[in-house]
Order: structure tokens, then sequence, then C-alpha cells
């Protein structure tokens, strides 16, 4: 009796919830504007779901499945399968954010490679990354041995040196933008603002990502150094091993993977720096490079920001963000097959 | 033994002079954020005459009309907080799921969420907004410039990497206690909700944070749904307009970055190693 009642309720329900989506879709294909279509559909939905959960089947367990990965496969869908289909989609053709008129195939990837300023900003961003990635690290490493040693206070200046990577990129840009430009040019009197010339605007940028990232990496070579067992330190320490010895021959050995895994992390992070470039210098300032000028300091995803949104060329910037995208698709599957390498070795 | 005691010493020094030059930033910050226009000007460096300064600094800035502090910051606490709370929810539940079927379809379903994780966020970001448009025409529900499409798109952007994190965790629960609730007679639901999402809160720790600091923070994904001047602003998309308002007004935007820094400073302050420790672990998984 119960269930059967339970069965006629659910049924009911998801009937009412079929009618329901039903009227909102028809509204919809009438051109009706009316507010409460999306309301219907929603509360459509919520009682189809409702109506398929108090259901009582032999089949309720696949019925869980389905509706517990709905949520995350509906919101996956709409937010990056289809968005990175259409985009590559897009890539091929004349969209203007809005719509497309004609296919040009890889027309804009032509233009694109033929542009200066998209392949300045492709080199300029390498050279970022490779530079960024050194600096980080040794920082990050000197930083997490200072850490892990017996000193004094090791906690406070974890905390310290942390603290920088938990601030957004933006307002920390901003806060450096009126150091470079306000505090350098006062400290030093008489000093240009370091964010006026070309190189020194980038080694700006460089030495705000380093102080903010290299907090975190230092946290990561921390967890690993405290993993190498302390026996073999001390019975290195009994044969007479001294802190350096120690430290080349045993510890960055036993460590290879964490140094692995912060390279890549510091590779990834850097080449797709955005918050800080937009922040602190945006691009600026331009550089004479064969009689023309081009933005000295404007990292590639700027650049794709910039193409689309500053200048309306929709199907150019999502060109340049494929090939954003291929890069960054080369690294990780370097990063995967290493690390199948290095399991087959243990 | 004495050589060791000055080693000690000198990397106390170092310590302490360091934390000194890493944290200088937030110092110049307050000090510039308690100063007139004129004396920034005068000197950015010295440390202020009069606090109350900082007072009558915060005051403007907190009710100016282009920044209206409070009501960013509760965009901001809303978005993170209702984010954060379906994202652990939604990715448990899918977790779990692709954990406990092994059939080809969980492992297609969760290699490509895996994949998913190396798309960058510049390569959806222009059809997602012509995606969020048609589907706010089709469903007549607003996807951009509202709550409900932003975070939404943080539940499709933070779900890849919970769910790696999450599968990851749930692999290592053993079956047989869902096997005893089984049959006990408990549903696979409430199996889920009474056993297994109880059992997920070490991990949901590390999913809470990893994706707290990312959705509080990120400044690209809400100026573009939102709108650099929308209805709905965030902290970092306030602060980006803010500036762009009072352009080297200095006293006015390092107020307003002030106060951008400050509820993750103190949240910092309380949580510190729950927090340094999660966003270590995600990063190594």
């Amino acid at each position: 009796m119960n269930t059967q009642l339970k069965r006629t309720f659910s049924l009911i329900e998801i009937i009412v919830g079929l009618c329901a989506m039903a009227f909102a879709l028809y509204l919809d294909f009438t051109g009706n504007e009316s507010s409460y279509r999306g309301i219907l559909l929603a509360a459509g939905l919520v009682l189809i779901v409702a109506g398929l959960f108090i259901l009582p089947t032999k089949k309720h367990r696949s019925i869980v499945n389905v509706l517990f990965l709905l949520p995350v496969l509906l919101t996956f869908f709409f937010t990056v399968l289809n968005p990175f289909i259409l985009g590559i989609f897009y890539s091929l053709t004349d969209w203007n954010g809005i719509k497309f008129t004609k296919f040009v195939g890889i027309g804009n990837y032509i233009t694109m490679f033929q542009s200066r300023d998209y392949v300045y900003s492709f080199l300029i961003t390498f050279l970022y990354t490779i530079l960024n990635m050194i600096f980080v690290n040794i920082a990050a490493f000197a930083l997490a041995l200072l850490c892990t040693s017996k000193v004094r206070g090791r906690n406070f200046y974890r905390a310290s040196f942390f603290l920088p990577n938990l601030i957004g990129g933006i307002v920390l840009g901003y806060v450096w933008q009126f150091i470079f430009n306000k505090v350098f040019t006062a400290a030093i009197a008489g000093s240009q603002s370091m964010l006026t010339d070309p190189n020194l605007a980038l080694a700006a940028i460089l030495i705000v990502s380093t102080w903010q990232y290299a907090g975190y990496i230092m946290m990561i070579y921390v967890t690993g150094l405290q993993g190498v067992p302390k026996d073999i330190m001390e019975a290195s320490n009994v044969d007479g091993a001294n802190w350096w010895v120690a430290l080349k021959r045993i510890k960055m050995p036993m460590i290879a993977n964490t140094f692995t895994v912060c390279m890549f992390l510091t590779l990834v992070n850097s080449f797709k720096q955005f918050d800080l470039n937009l922040a602190i210098t945006n691009g600026a300032p331009s550089r004479i490079l064969q009689g023309k000028a081009v933005l000295s300091t404007e990292f590639m995803a700027l650049n794709i920001y910039k193409t689309a949104i500053a200048k309306n060329e929709y199907a150019l910037g999502q060109t340049k963000a494929v090939v954003f995208f291929i890069i960054l698709a080369i690294v990780s599957l370097t990063q995967v097959s290493i690390n199948k390498r290095k399991e087959v070795e243990m | 033994m004495k050589t060791r005691k000055i080693n000690l010493l000198f990397g106390e020094i170092a310590g302490i002079i360091l934390s000194i030059i890493v944290l200088l930033p937030f110092l110049l910050v307050l000090f510039n954020s308690s100063k007139k226009s004129a004396d920034i000007v005068i000197s950015p460096i010295k440390p202020p005459t009069n606090i109350s300064q900082l007072f009558t600094n915060l005051g403007n800035v907190i009710n100016n009309q282009n920044f209206s502090y409070w009501k960013s910051f509760s965009s901001s606490l809303i978005i993170t907080v209702v984010s954060l709370a379906l994202l652990s929810l939604f990715s448990g539940m899918a977790a779990w799921v692709l954990v406990r079927n092994k059939k080809k379809w969980s492992s297609v379903i969760f290699m490509l969420f895996v994949a998913a994780m190396v798309i960058p966020f510049q390569v959806v970001m222009l059809p997602l907004l012509s995606t969020f448009r048609s589907l706010s025409s089709f469903t007549g529900i607003q996807f951009l410039s509202s709550y409900t499409g932003i975070i939404f798109a943080y539940l499709g952007f933070g779900g890849s990497m919970s769910i790696f994190i999450l599968h990851g965790f749930i692999k290592g629960i053993p079956y047989e206690l869902e096997e005893a609730a089984w049959i006990d007679g408990c549903s696979p639901e409430g199996t889920f909700f009474r056993i297994i999402f109880p059992l997920l809160k070490p991990v949901q720790m590390t999913v809470l944070i990893l994706n707290g600091i990312w959705i509080w923070n990120d400044y690209l994904l809400p100026s573009l749904m939102l709108g650099l001047n929308g209805r709905i602003k965030t902290l970092p998309v306030a602060v980006s307009s803010f500036v762009g308002s009072y352009v080297k007004q200095w006293d006015l935007i390092l107020t307003a970055a002030l106060l951008a820094m400050i509820p993750i400073i103190i949240l910092f302050a309380f949580a510190q190693r729950q927090i340094i420790q999660g966003m270590v672990e995600g990063a190594i998984k």
C-alpha cells in the first residue's frame, strides 16, 4: 500500500515536472519573454529529480548514480566542454563574439603568426616563464632550507613567506605599481621608475612574481625535505659529512620528485600569468622593434584578453587561445610521461 | 657545537631580515593608507604622523560609490560560500559514484575530468560568454551578471580538480563499510550521506581551501561575466574598477587594497596551519 502510494506520488511529481518544463519551452518558442519562464523550468527540473528519487523501483541505484553525477556533468558541459569545442571551431571562422558569417580555415592562424605583437608576446612569455621558474625555485628552495633548519621562529618565517600568495594578483599588482612608481623612486632620489624601461619592467614583474609565489613553492619543498628520514641524516653526520655534502649528496637526490613537481607547477603558472601582468604594467612600456612599437611586457594571456576584449577581434583572440592551450597541453603531457618513467624506475 | 650555534644565529638573522622584506609591501600599504594624498607625495616611506587619517581614508573608501566595500564584500562572500558548499557536495557525490561503479563509462567520465584540468581558462572564456548568453535566452534564467551564472561557472571549472582529489580519497575507503550498511537496509543515497560524506572531512578541507582561495581572488572570470561596472562586483573587480576611476590617487587606492586584503589576512591568522596544509596537499596530488 505504502509503496503504491509512493509510486503514484512520485509519478505525479514527474509528470507535473515534465509539464512545467514543456510549458516553459513552449513559452520560449512562442517568444514570450515572461520572467517566470526560468523559474518554471528550474521548478520542473527539481520536481522531476525529486520524483525520480522517491520512485520505488529496482533500478533505484542506477537512478541515484545518474542524479549524483548530473550536477557536475551539467555545469562541466556548459562551462568547459561546450565552450572548448566551440572555441576550437570559432578559431576557424570570422566570429565576432556573437555570430560568424564564414569559415576562414587556418586564416586566423596565419594572421596571428604574421602579427608582430603576437610573436613578440610569444617570445617574451617564454623568456619570462624560464626566468621566473629559475628565480622562484632557487628562492623557494633556499627559504625551505632555512625553514627546515633548527632556527628559532621558523613558523613565523614560514607564515610570512606564505602570506603574499594568499592575496589576489590584481590587488598586489596595484600595490607594487605604487612601490615601483613612488617608493623606489623616492628611496633612490632622482631615479626613473623601473616601469618606464622595457627591460626593467620585465624585471619588475619577475620581482613581484617571485615575491608572491616563492612562499608557496617553499612549502612544497618543506614537505619534501621533512620526508627525508632522520636516521639517514644522523648517519651522514656520524660519517662526518658536512652540511653542504649532506645537502648535495643526500637531501637533493632524495627529493628529486619534489623538484619535478615544483618545476612544472611554476612553469605552468608562470606561463598563465595574467593578474600581475595586467595590474603592474598592463603591457607597457612600448619597445621599438624594427621601426614599429610593440608592448614590451604583454604576456600571452594578456595579449589574448586584449585582442578579444579591447580590440574586439574575437576570432583572432580565440585562435591565440587555442595555441596557448596546445602549448600547455604539451607541457602537461611531458610531465605525465616523466612521472610514468619515474614510476617504472621505482 | 660552537660553529653550529653561530650558523643558527646567522639563519635567524637571515630569517628576520627576509621576513621583513617580504612583509614590507604590506607595511607600506598600511603606512600610506594613513596619510593624506599630499603627504604621500612628500614621502611614501616615512611612517604616518597622524593615525586618525587612516580612519578618515577608510571611511571615504568604504562609502565610495565606485567601491561600495560592504556590497562587494558580501557579493564575494556569497559567491565563494555558495560555490564552495555546492562544489564540495556535488563533487563528493560524483566522485563516489565514479569510484564505486567500476564500469567503462565511469572511467571515461573520470578521464574526461582529469584531461579537462589541462584546459586554461583563456581558451574557454570567450565561447563561455556566448554559451551563457544563449543559455540565458533559451532558459529565461539570467546567466551573465547574476549570482546563478557565476556560481554555475565555478561549479563547472572547480569540479574537475575537486573530483580528482576526492576520487583518490574515496578509493581508499574500504567497500565493506558500504556493504554493511547495504545489508542493514540502508539506501544508496543514505549510505553516501550518512557514511561516506562524513568520512570525507579531512580531504574536503583541502578542496575547500584550494577552491576558496582561487574563487575569492579570481579576477578574470567575474570581470568578464559580471562586468567591471555591473550590478554585482566581487572585491578584486571592485578594486580594479576603483583604480580605473581614481588613477594615481594612491591614498584612496591603497586604502582600497588594504580593505581587500584584510579579510584573508584575518582568516590566515586564525587558520594558518590548515590553509598552508590544504594548499600544499592540493599541489602535490
